[in-house]
């Protein structure tokens, strides 16, 4: 199969990932691409804690990711990948040119960030880079659960 | 011992609703206080964390044993002295931590666990 999804989402690995979005997509791996978490067995261990034993989970930097990604394409199980923000998925995207598409899953409030969705919380740079990501031919949307209706780029930066 | 506090973290209004259920059933209030992780990120659930536990011993109830009602607890435990995370919250476990309070958090973390899991069961039919 594929990698079926690539979500930004600064929870990471969470219920909607793991149950919302990986339960109908039958998922078997998640990796989780963070240049930090892949350095910290101890966030590492706190995030597999959420992941039921039958789903592998497999923890990358940037680097190893876009060196990795081919061969998590060409997986014959269904993957899902993950990155924190939209800084690492800029920088996955530049380094892999597998990276077709980008569902923004959640990007929470913080200090200058503005409201773009209920789950989707922009600063006007990010919104920028989120659209730059979107004229390369990644295409962009935003859907926090797979009943939701995947918001087009152009509608939410 | 000042009395231990207990922090409900959860999605959506799971925690608000076991709070008002133990009340409802002990007349308890102020033991407990409850948080969501509704519309949090990372940082705004730290804060929510912070501001619930105040200062000085607790045990923090998380609902699921993932996620990041649980990656908040975990990393604000490791931070902090004294508090103990427990996953799985249920109304039992929190209706005997109520009146077991007057012991260390990693203690009621325990005794938590302990009366949560007796009360799940199939019943005879």
């Amino acid at each position: 199969m594929t990698l079926a999804l690539y979500r930004i989402d600064d929870r990471l690995i969470h219920g909607q990932v793991v149950i919302g979005w990986g339960q109908p997509l039958d998922s078997s791996f998640i990796v989780l691409v963070d240049d930090e978490v892949s350095g910290s067995d101890w966030e590492q261990d706190l995030y597999r804690m959420g992941v039921p034993p039958h789903i592998e989970v497999i923890f990358a930097s940037v680097e190893k990711a876009a060196e990795l990604l081919p061969a998590w394409e060409a997986d014959s199980r269904v993957g899902i990948l993950l990155v924190g923000d939209i800084d690492t998925a800029v920088a996955l995207a530049a380094r892999a040119p597998q990276v077709r598409r980008f569902n923004v899953g959640g990007v929470h409030h913080r200090t200058g960030r503005r409201e773009r969705l209920r789950f989707v919380y922009l600063t006007d740079e990010e919104a920028a880079k989120l659209r730059q990501l979107a004229a390369r031919g990644v295409e962009v949307t935003a859907q926090d659960v797979p009943t939701a209706r995947a918001v087009p780029v152009g509608e939410f930066t | 011992m000042s009395d231990l506090r207990g922090v409900i973290v959860s999605h959506a209004a799971v925690a608000q609703a076991l709070v008002a259920a133990v009340t409802a059933i002990t007349g308890i209030e102020g033991a407990l206080t409850p948080v969501s992780n509704e519309g949090c990120g990372t940082d705004a659930l730290a804060e929510r964390l912070s501001q619930a536990v105040g200062q000085g011993p607790a045990v923090l109830f998380v609902d699921l044993p993932g996620g990041s009602c649980l990656t908040s607890s975990a990393r604000y435990a490791k931070q902090h002295a004294d508090i103990a995370v427990v996953t799985g919250v249920n109304l039992a476990m929190l209706l005997d931590f109520v009146f077991h309070r007057d012991i260390p958090p990693a203690e009621a973390a325990r005794r938590a666990v302990d009366a949560g899991a007796k009360a799940i069961r199939v019943t005879a039919a």
